[in-house]
């Protein structure tokens, strides 16, 4: 085996109190191409930030070459011949295709001004190479997905880098341009590059790496050679945990038909998604990020029109894009970014708690706060909600607090159909209980809930049924009694056998 | 491709000038005599230079507020210099002026980085303040013409070939702030940085140095606008240049410029002040009631503006196809 080029040891990272990365060790030899794998939130995306300069290790070292390694921003990571490729294009819209490839690089004639000429020969042979077809003067908006990640490829490959680090390149391309990109990418293994592949695709990762190093939630677990390992022994490391018994799910007996989706799509998002969630039931939809999960509830809440398809609630048709329609049929939203989506930071706790009712509170046309003040109380009191006062800003509370708050909120409108995404995302264990428990009262009291959760634990405890979606579309429909880590991971990364 | 897009952007511009000046010109043919001719050009120069300022800062996604008082506070300085160093050569008393607005325009870039507050609201203080300043030192008094070299305020309103000098300032501002942002690494970064402010990070382009470049850039043509504004009126008190800032990014905005940043350029920008000086110069000899060129000035923005979202919709769908 060659020499390790680039090596991180015990690294680690934290936003807040939330421990992103936890003494994680990692080396990447020249000449080879290192998969890493792991569920959504095992910290892959922050060890690339790191990698690439954004974000500074807290602990730990990185050493290039056997010299440690202090990156300051992203130019010196480049500088030091380290390209990355992340999971979200960054590509500049206003510029042209070629500007976007060689920004702050651009070939240069005489007064160093810009060989313009030159950019856009380069661009066009980086394009040749990679076998697409791709105008390199045209601006950057309305690129498809697929062709700004061929953007970004050919970005990270005129680098001529060292050490490649590529975040999940291939979640929007075709087979051809995958094939293309792995062809590229071998290409730069043989020439003497070190590469860090990160898919949830388990046959690319076993087709193009020689080693795997599994991640799980902000820890290493294993590095092994791709020979040594199946892909089920990957996908067991990855999940490895034990479904606890903090999932307190009441047996309920299940009702009518409440909340109907069917072939709903939307171009680029989701295609074809129909499912159907009973009184009394909690469905999970999983997936992996990306796989389409909080669009489709955007668009059944009415946030995003659809292109084809219907939903229903209790046997009515909803309008399509209407979300006081929505609302108005009894259908309830707790959107995934609480901070952003889901609450008004400045106003005070009760005002938050209340803001969707605020026409039943008001007097007379006049929101008093007397009335504000007894509502959001006595919701307050049901679901333990720790706050100073209830005049407080809501942004003063801590986030499983904040989290409260804003099932508060809906839940006074007495959803029929209350739709979670993550709703326990960034909340400490005991909050994430008493969620649960709220969440299955609900279900007991008559509420069909979906819940769109990337904790398998959760899903697996939660939910009376499974769906599973893998890129836009609906995979598999498990009932309780057969989803497993296994199954749920399989059909979430496209594997045949659910 | 991007390119085509600014043309058509810039030609929009020219047609509505040419129509403009087309109808005027039949209704009134004095309005193409060569001293109404020179006179557009005169009363654009000023604008123009300041507008070419105000876009390198909106190209970034920025505002500057403060252009009007900077030109005023220069002004007034350069009235001020002369009466206290009356033989002073006329380029030495540009480059105080070009450096005193430069200074200013750092204080807004300083703020702007170090406060993290967005510039519009910076800006707006400075309006005030450098107004402020000038209100303080100029106490009521006023500088005449009688106060200033002969030869400096001859520059404001002589010509060259029929050329009016401070169009030629302006023509050669122009074209080296156009040049520079079209050829140049930093000025390709002033559109990435507009562009995308976030991707802007992770290419590691160093933002803060070039957004308080672009302050520094804008503050100094409002120093030159300044000196060039005390050469052409000569008698100068302390409300020059009071509320030009409005008319600054109008300009921009009815040259194509994105307000939001990223795109345009300074040519149409510079087409937009000789649009908006034609308008308030034809609209009198079209008879048209003067209260109404507010309302043309404004319907133009918003025309620009929907043009804007037009253009791009479509540019979008086809680019899609």
């Amino acid at each position: 085996m060659s020499a390790s080029l680039l090596t991180l040891d015990g690294v680690s990272k934290s936003f807040g109190a939330v421990a992103a990365l936890r003494d994680v060790r990692l080396e990447l030899a020249g000449g080879q191409v290192h998969g890493l794998v792991g569920e959504n939130g095992a910290g892959k995306s922050t060890l690339v930030k790191i990698l690439a300069g954004v974000h500074a290790p807290d602990a730990g070292t990185v050493t290039l070459d056997g010299q440690p390694l202090r990156l300051s921003g992203p130019a010196e990571a480049r500088a030091a011949g380290i390209a990355v490729i992340y999971q979200e294009p960054t590509l500049f819209p206003d510029l042209s295709v070629a500007e976007n490839i060689f920004m702050g690089r651009q070939p240069l004639r005489g007064l160093r001004r810009i060989d313009t000429a030159k950019m856009r020969t380069d661009a066009g042979e980086l394009f040749a190479r990679l076998g697409v077809h791709l105008d390199p003067d045209r601006p950057a908006r309305g690129l498809s997905i697929a062709d700004q990640q061929l953007v970004e490829i050919a970005k990270a490959i005129s680098l001529d880098a060292r050490v490649l680090v590529m975040d999940e390149p291939t979640a929007a391309l075709s087979g051809v341009e995958v094939e293309r990109l792995f062809a590229v990418t071998r290409a730069l293994r043989d020439a003497g590059a070190a590469v860090l592949f990160i898919s949830h695709r388990f046959d690319e990762v076993f087709a193009l790496c020689q080693r795997i190093t599994v991640m799980r939630d902000g820890r290493w677990v294993s590095t092994d050679p791709v020979d040594a390992l199946t892909v089920d022994v990957v996908v067991r490391r990855m999940v490895g945990r034990e479904v606890s018994a903090m999932y307190p799910k009441q047996d309920t007996t299940v009702g009518a038909p409440r909340l109907q989706v069917r072939g709903l799509s939307r171009d680029g998002a989701f295609a074809d998604v129909g499912f159907t969630v009973h009184s009394g039931e909690i469905v999970a939809l999983a997936g992996l990020v990306g796989a389409g999960r909080s669009e489709v509830c955007r668009a059944i809440f009415g946030i995003d029109r659809y292109d084809a398809g219907e939903v229903l609630v209790d046997g009515v048709r909803l309008s399509n894009g209407d979300t006081a329609a929505a609302i108005k049929a009894g259908v309830a939203l707790v959107p995934e970014d609480r901070r952003q989506q889901g609450l008004v930071m400045e106003l005070s706790v009760q005002r938050n708690a209340t803001l969707p009712r605020r026409w039943e509170l008001a007097r007379g046309g006049l929101l008093l706060g007397a009335s504000e003040r007894r509502a959001a109380a006595a919701w307050a009191q049901r679901l333990q909600v720790k706050a100073g006062r209830l005049t407080d800003a809501v942004s003063t509370l801590s986030g499983g607090n904040q989290q409260k708050v804003v099932l508060a909120k809906w839940l006074a409108t007495k959803p029929r159909v209350l739709i979670v995404d993550e709703p326990t995302r960034g909340i400490d264990v005991g909050t994430k209980a008493e969620v649960h428990r709220l969440l299955s009262q609900l279900a007991a009291e008559g509420v069909a809930v979906l819940m769109v959760s990337s904790e398998l634990p959760e899903v697996l405890g939660m939910a009376d049924r499974v769906l599973v979606m893998h890129e836009g579309r609906l995979t598999a429909d498990i009932p309780r009694q057969r989803a497993t880590e296994e199954s749920v991971m399989h059909a979430a990364t496209g594997q045949a056998d659910a | 491709m991007t390119h085509r897009v600014f043309v058509v952007r810039e030609l929009g511009i020219v047609l509505a000038l040419v129509l403009l000046v087309a109808v005027t010109a039949i209704v009134n043919p004095r309005f193409l005599s060569a001293q109404s001719v020179k006179d557009l050009l005169l009363g654009s120069a000023i604008l123009a230079i300041l507008a070419v300022g105000q876009a390198i800062v909106v190209i970034t996604r920025n505002v500057d507020l403060s252009v009007g008082s900077i030109l005023g506070l220069t002004a007034f300085a350069t009235g001020s210099v002369f009466v206290a160093a009356p033989g002073l050569p006329i380029p030495v008393m540009v480059l105080i002026g070009v450096a005193f607005g430069a200074a200013l325009g750092a204080v807004n870039g300083g703020l702007i980085a170090a406060a993290r507050v967005p510039a519009l609201v910076v800006t707006l203080g400075t309006l005030y303040v450098f107004r402020g300043l000038d209100y303080m030192w100029a106490q009521g008094r006023q500088i005449n013409a009688a106060d200033m070299p002969t030869g400096f305020l001859r520059m404001g309103t002589a010509t060259v070939a029929g050329v009016p000098v401070l169009t030629l300032f302006a023509v050669v501002v122009l074209v080296a702030v156009g040049y520079y942002l079209r050829n140049y690494r930093s000025g390709r970064e002033l559109y990435a940085i507009g562009s995308d402010p976030a991707a802007a990070r992770l290419y590691g382009i160093p933002s803060g140095r070039r957004v308080l470049a672009a302050f520094v850039a804008s503050g100094a043509l409002a120093g030159l606008a300044g000196v060039l504004h005390a050469a052409r009126f000569g008698t100068l008190d302390a409300n020059a240049g009071l509320g030009t800032e409005l008319n600054v990014v109008a300009a921009v905005v009815v040259g194509g410029v994105a307000i939001f940043g990223g795109s345009g350029s300074v040519y149409g920008a510079a087409l937009g002040a000789v649009l908006l000086t034609v308008i308030r110069a034809g609209l009198p000899v079209l008879g048209i009631n003067p209260f109404w060129q507010d309302a043309a000035v404004g319907a133009l923005i918003l025309a620009a503006i929907g043009l804007d979202r037009a253009l791009s919709a479509r540019i979008a769908r086809s680019l899609r196809g």
